[in-house]
């Protein structure tokens, strides 16, 4: 029985909370509504003016955005793909009995911990460099032409480093749920005769859909934004074929110091990551009641 | 432990589980080697994998012409600042959420976690003109104030997540026996929230000690933690891959150690107990 005081105490334990992200919620994204409707350059101080829309309009067709958008879909999910593709059978080769696990398990998980900026640098030079990188020694040695990642394949590249760091979430998330998975309902189901194939299908595929559901969710979220791995490879180009959404909109506001547009841009993400965000909260909502 | 395992099985899984692991591992491994060849070696082809003369020269040329330790302050200070000061927002929040909840505690919690889903770019302008006018471009407050923000949400949803499982009949028995609220708190609270509280802490220290959006937007080179000090090494001039290599082992090599001891607890937190 919570007393009067104490529901008191409460709200007040709460408020510096609240109060700080209600102020980080709504300051800066009333303020990026706002430049979002002025002509805006840091270049040309003092000559601001009232647009409308047309900071919306400009962004909105010019080819950048839809490049932008396009390689942020396509960036997002190929290391979908990639991470839950590759995540579930190392999962499942890791939920085995395997001599070592925990040390195995300290290096799949490894990547995850790596700055960002770490991990793009060593990838792009250690690994992918066209003469000295280490793909390139092992494409020669197998009498193969190296590629150059960053020059013909820029956005694979990226790809490929964002779910090195993303196959370590997906792994362990999908690790978690398959040794929740009831070990009698396993061996009820050996008993009864079913085959690996049919256990794997009507046990253990069912159980992972909630897992996988949540890994598409919070992976989505994140990879929307990401932003430093472009920034220190291949800072948006060749051209546009690395640019994404978030990139765009960094280079707008602080290459070009156009404020109005990159405002606007900024809302423009800010939609995308809404409409998935409300699926998201509606999944970890269900979950809480529970 | 009734299923039958057969010998061959764990012979096949184990050989392919450490196959996997050391490939995903790998490129960390590498890393590491390079940082201790020299510029030249660590550009050969074809590399040398363990018999190239081993140098420790490359960390101190790091941290000679760079001041790496600089660096690596900046990021303790930001990174730890930011978690503890988020901590100490987060804890008495968290507390009466999962303690005295309301009607509404569920739509706040919803509606805190909404706040994490704003992407940066979306209020980077803003920001950084704030900042620019505030002086606070490429400081340590300011990084450490922005990093604290971004990550309150997260801090106060594990600590209820955390402290919703501490049973409530243990509260309900310190308050016959009279014990007031600041008593309840520290001497009965406290001692049960101490796992989760380390974990929490933990985790945002990691998230905050890798975090490369803000901070590579908002320092430049005073208050640049390690993620922007590595961003350095990104200009085509400046690529020594040796050194390169150095600074990012230093750079993550205490995140690693921090982020293995606490793995276990990495699941839950990153998905808010959606998945346990």
């Amino acid at each position: 029985m919570a007393t009067r005081q104490t529901q008191l105490l409460a709200r007040a334990l709460m408020s510096p909370a609240v109060i700080l992200l209600f102020i980080w919620m709504i300051v800066p994204l009333a303020l990026t509504i706002y430049f979002s409707t002025l002509h805006y350059s840091l270049l040309d101080p003092g000559s601001e003016s009232f647009v409308g829309l047309e900071n919306f309009e400009y962004f909105l067709t010019d080819p950048a955005f839809l490049a932008s958008l396009q390689n942020t879909l396509v960036l997002v999910g190929s290391v979908l793909l990639l991470t839950i593709g590759l995540g579930i059978p190392l999962a499942i080769l890791l939920d085995q009995p395997v001599i070592g696990r925990n040390f195995i398990r300290l290096m799949v998980i490894a990547p995850f911990f790596v700055m960002p900026t770490v991990s793009a640098l060593v990838w792009k030079n250690l690994l992918m460099h066209p003469v000295s990188g280490l793909f390139a020694w092992i494409a020669t040695s197998l009498g193969l032409t190296p590629i150059d990642w960053f020059t013909d394949a820029p956005l694979l590249a990226v790809i490929f480093i964002v779910a090195w760091q993303w196959l370590p979430f997906a792994t362990l998330i999908l690790l978690t749920a398959l040794q929740s998975l009831d070990e009698e309902q396993k061996e009820a189901a050996e008993m009864d005769g079913a085959s690996a194939l049919s256990r794997f299908i009507y046990l253990t595929v069912p159980h992972l859909a909630r897992p996988i559901t949540v890994v598409i969710l919070i992976e989505t979220i994140f990879l929307l934004t990401v932003f430093a791995e472009i920034f220190v490879t291949t800072g948006g180009g060749p051209g546009l074929q690395t640019t994404n959404i978030a990139f765009l909109v960094y280079s707008q506001a602080l290459i070009q110091f156009d404020v109005g547009t990159a405002s606007a841009g900024g809302l423009v993400a800010v939609v995308i990551a809404n409409i998935v965000a409300f699926f998201l909260v509606r999944i970890v909502g269900r979950n809480l009641e529970a | 432990m009734a299923r039958k395992v057969t010998g061959r099985h764990v012979v096949i899984s184990t050989v392919g589980a450490w196959l996997a692991g050391f490939v995903i591992f790998f490129p960390i491994l590498w890393m590491v080697l390079a940082s201790f060849k020299t510029e030249l070696e660590a550009f050969a082809t074809p590399p040398s994998f363990l018999f190239f003369h081993w140098t420790t020269e490359n960390y101190v040329t790091v941290q000679e012409r760079s001041d790496y330790l600089h660096h690596a302050l900046n990021s303790l200070i930001v990174a730890g600042g930011s978690t503890l000061i988020a901590m100490l927002i987060a804890i008495p929040a968290a507390w009466s959420m999962a303690f005295s909840p309301t009607k509404r505690t569920k739509d706040i919690l919803l509606w805190m976690l909404s706040t994490k889903m704003m992407p940066p770019v979306g209020v980077l302008v803003p920001i950084y003109l704030i900042y620019k006018n505030m002086g606070l471009l490429d400081t340590r407050t300011g990084l450490v104030f922005i990093l604290c923000l971004g990550n309150l949400p997260i801090v106060i949803w594990m600590l209820f997540t955390y402290f919703k499982e501490i049973p409530k009949d243990i509260l309900e028995a310190a308050r016959m026996d009279g014990a007031t609220i600041g008593r309840e708190l520290i001497y009965v609270l406290t001692p049960m929230a101490i796992p989760g509280l380390a974990s929490t802490l933990l985790l945002n220290l990691i998230l905050a000690w890798n975090e490369a959006f803000w901070t590579l937007n908002l320092s430049t080179l005073e208050a640049a933690p390690l993620t922007t000090f590595i961003a350095s090494y990104s200009s085509p001039e400046g690529l020594f891959w040796a050194r390169l290599s150095a600074a990012s082992t230093l750079a993550i090599a205490p995140i690693l150690i921090i982020g293995w001891f606490s793995q276990k607890q990495l699941v839950r937190g990153l998905t808010f107990g959606a998945v346990k």
